[in-house]
C-alpha cells in the first residue's frame, strides 16, 4: 500500500516549488527591470503598476524580490551543494576508517561550530572584501562541517548491518562497500539535513546581505531590501515587510520539506513540526 | 567522570588551538601589505612601517602567529588602529552591553519556551499544541534581524513605548538601560523560543512514555505533578544541550541585531572594524567570540554530563 504523503512534506514543498517557480520566472520575465532607478515613483504605496510599491529609488519592490529569490536560491544551493562535496565523503571516509577517522571528523566539527556561518564571512570579508563569494564559501564550510558529522553518524550505523558484514566477507573492498552498500542508505538522512541546511543558508546570506556583506547592489537580496527599507521606515513601513515574507515564506517552506522528507523516510520518527 | 572531564577539557584545548590558528591563518589571506589596505594609499611611508612593525609584518609568519598567540594568552589582542586604544580595552567596554543582551536574550527565550513547551505536551494533539507548534514554526522560519526591524516599526515608530535603536549605557541606571535592551533581546529570543519551545515539548512527551512516569501516574500522582515534577526535570537535559547549541547562533544573531538597533556592543565594534578596515580589531573580536562558544559548549557539556546519571562513554 502507497504511504500518504505527510501534510508537512506536501505543503513544505508546495512553498519551496512556489520560490523555485519565482526565481526560474524571473530569469524570463520581472513586472519592470529590476535594477531599474526611477525616482519620481520612489516609495510609493502598493497600487495597480506596482503591486508591492517601489523601493526609495523608485525600483518595483516585486520584481526585486522576484531577481532575490533567483539571488537567495543560488547563493543557498551553492553553499550546499558545496557542502555536500566536501562533508558526504568526508563523513563516509570517518565511518570507514574508524577511531582516527572519527577523532578527526568530530574534533573537525568542533572548530567549524566555534565559528558561526556570519562570523566566519565577516572575518574573511575583513581578509578579501566584501561580496557573495565569501558568504558561499562561510556557509559551505559550516555545512560541510555538518554534513559530515551527520553522514559519519548515519554510515556507522549502516556498517553495523549484517548485509554490510556479508558484502565484506564476500570479498568488497571497502571503497566498493561504501559506495554500492553504505551511500544508498543513507541518502535520505542526508537529504533531508541538505533541505534544513539550504533553509539555514536563505537566512545567514540575508543577514550578511542586510550588513552589506553579502550580495552587492545593485543586484537585488532580500536582506539589503530589509537594510534599505529600515531607514524608510517611518515613510514607508511596507518595504520592510514584502521581503521579510518572502524570506520566512521560503524558510518555512524548507523546514517543512525537510521535516516531511524524514517523516516519510522515517515513519518511526514523529516529527514535532506543525503540521 | 574524572576520564570524561579529562577528555572533554583536552578537546576543548584543541579546539581553542585549531580556532585560533584558523583566525589567524584567515587574515595571512589579505592580498598584498595588511598595512596598506588598513591605512590606505595615502598613507606616509612611516606610518606604515610603524604599523607593519607591530604586526610583525617583517617576521616570518610562524614567529607572527606563536608572537600572537602568546599576547592573546595573556588577555593582549593588540592596539586598535582606529580608536589607537588596546582591544581589550573596547572588548570589555562593549561587553557590557552584549553579555547582558545575550543573557536577557537567553532568559527571555528560555522563560517562555519552557511553559509553552510543557503546555504543546500537555495538550498533545489538541489546540493547544497546535499553537505553540504554529508559534514553533513561524519562529524558526523568521530571521532575528527582521524581527528586529518589525518591533522598532510596530513598539518604537507606532507606539512611541521603546526607543529605536542606541543605548543609554548603564550610567543612568538599570532601568533605561534595560528598557533599551528590551527589544533586541526580544528579536534574539524569539527564534530560540521556537525552537526550544519544540525541544522541550519532545523531549517531555519522549519522557512521559518512560516507566517511572507510568508508575508515578499509576500510584496516583496527579497530571500536572507528573508533568512538573518527573517529566520537566528529566526533560531539561536535552533543553540544555540544545540550549548550549544555541550560543553559537546566539552570538551570530547579536552580531546584526546590535547594527539594527545601533547597539554598542561587540558585534557593533566588529561590523564597524570591518568598515574601518581594522583587522586587528577583527581579528580579536572574532577570536574571543569562538573561543566564548567553545568554552560555554564545554561547559554545557559537562553540566549536562554531571546532571545525567546514565554512564558517559563515546564521543561528547
Amino acid at each position: 500500500m502507497r504511504r500518504k504523503l505527510p501534510l508537512s512534506l506536501r505543503f513544505g514543498a508546495a512553498l519551496t516549488l512556489l520560490l523555485v517557480a519565482m526565481a526560474l520566472l524571473s530569469l524570463l520575465w520581472t513586472p519592470y527591470p529590476a535594477e531599474q532607478v526611477r525616482v519620481v515613483a520612489r516609495l510609493r504605496p502598493p497600487d495597480a503598476d506596482h503591486w508591492l510599491g517601489t523601493d526609495h529609488f523608485g525600483r518595483d519592490v516585486l520584481s526585486m524580490i522576484m531577481v532575490g529569490a533567483r539571488n537567495s536560491l543560488a547563493v543557498g544551493a551553492a553553499a550546499v551543494g558545496l557542502g555536500l562535496l566536501a562533508g558526504v565523503p568526508l563523513g563516509l571516509l570517518a565511518a570507514a576508517l574508524g577511531r582516527w577517522g572519527d577523532e578527526a571528523v568530530a574534533r573537525l566539527g568542533d572548530l567549524v561550530f566555534a565559528f558561526p556561518a556570519v562570523l566566519t564571512a565577516i572575518l574573511l570579508t575583513a581578509a578579501l572584501g566584501a561580496g557573495a563569494i565569501n558568504v558561499v564559501v562561510a556557509l559551505a564550510l559550516f555545512n560541510a562541517a555538518v554534513l559530515a558529522r551527520v553522514t559519519r553518524g548515519a554510515a556507522l550505523a549502516v556498517w553495523r548491518r549484517p548485509f554490510v558484514g556479508a558484502a565484506l566477507a564476500l570479498g568488497r573492498g571497502p571503497l566498493s562497500a561504501t559506495l554500492v552498500h553504505v551511500l544508498p542508505n543513507i541518502a535520505g538522512i542526508v537529504v533531508v539535513q541538505a533541505t534544513i541546511l539550504f533553509a539555514v543558508a536563505i537566512v545567514n546570506e540575508a543577514a550578511l546581505s542586510y550588513l552589506g556583506l553579502g550580495i552587492q547592489p545593485p543586484s537585488p537580496s532580500w536582506g539589503k531590501m530589509l537594510g534599505d527599507a529600515q531607514t524608510h521606515l517611518f515613510n514607508s513601513p511596507l518595504q520592510a515587510v514584502f521581503p521579510g515574507v518572502a524570506i520566512a515564506l521560503s524558510v518555512m517552506g524548507l523546514t517543512m520539506l525537510g521535516d516531511g522528507l524524514r517523516d516519510w523516510l522515517d515513519p518511526r520518527h514523529r516529527s514535532s513540526g506543525v503540521l | 567522570m574524572l576520564a570524561f572531564l579529562l577528555r572533554r577539557l583536552a578537546s576543548l584545548i584543541v579546539t581553542v588551538w585549531l580556532a585560533s590558528i584558523a583566525v589567524f591563518a584567515v587574515l595571512q589571506l589579505v592580498p598584498g601589505d595588511p598595512a596598506l589596505l588598513m591605512l590606505g594609499v595615502n598613507a606616509q611611508p612611516d606610518t606604515l612601517a610603524a604599523l607593519r612593525g607591530q604586526m610583525g609584518l617583517d617576521q616570518p609568519v610562524l614567529t607572527r602567529y606563536l608572537h600572537w598567540a602568546g599576547d592573546l594568552a595573556r588577555g593582549d589582542l593588540g592596539v586598535s588602529l582606529t580608536y589607537a586604544r588596546p582591544v581589550a580595552e573596547l572588548v570589555a567596554e562593549r561587553l557590557a552591553v552584549t553579555l547582558p543582551l545575550a543573557l536577557l536574550s537567553l532568559i527571555l527565550s528560555t522563560v517562555a519556551a519552557l511553559p509553552l513547551g510543557l503546555l504543546a505536551a500537555a495538550r498533545r494533539g489538541r489546540g493547544g499544541d497546535w499553537a505553540v507548534l504554529g508559534f514553533a514554526q513561524l519562529g524558526v522560519s523568521m530571521p532575528s534581524f527582521w524581527i528586529a526591524i518589525l518591533l522598532i516599526l510596530l513598539f518604537s515608530l507606532t507606539l512611541h513605548w521603546f526607543p529605536a535603536g542606541g543605548f543609554p549605557g548603564w550610567g543612568g541606571g538599570v532601568g533605561p538601560a534595560l528598557h533599551a535592551l528590551l527589544l533586541p533581546a526580544l528579536a534574539l529570543a524569539v527564534p530560540e523560543a521556537a525552537i526550544l519551545a519544540r525541544v522541550t515539548r519532545t523531549a517531555v512527551l519522549d519522557t512521559l512514555g518512560e516507566d517511572h512516569v507510568r508508575t508515578a501516574r499509576a500510584k496516583g500522582v496527579g497530571r500536572m505533578a507528573v508533568l512538573l515534577r518527573h517529566a520537566l526535570p528529566n526533560a531539561l537535559i536535552p533543553v540544555a544541550t540544545v540550549l548550549g547549541l544555541q550560543i553559537s547562533f546566539l552570538v551570530a544573531g547579536a552580531v546584526v541585531v546590535e547594527n539594527v538597533f545601533t547597539l554598542p556592543g561587540l558585534g557593533r565594534l566588529l561590523y564597524q572594524a570591518i568598515g574601518q578596515r581594522d583587522l586587528i580589531v577583527v581579528q580579536g573580536v572574532v577570536v574571543l567570540l569562538a573561543l566564548f562558544v567553545v568554552v560555554v559548549n564545554a561547559l554545557v557539556d559537562i553540566a549536562c554530563a554531571l546532571a545525567d546519571p546514565r554512564p558517559k562513554g563515546g564521543e561528547s
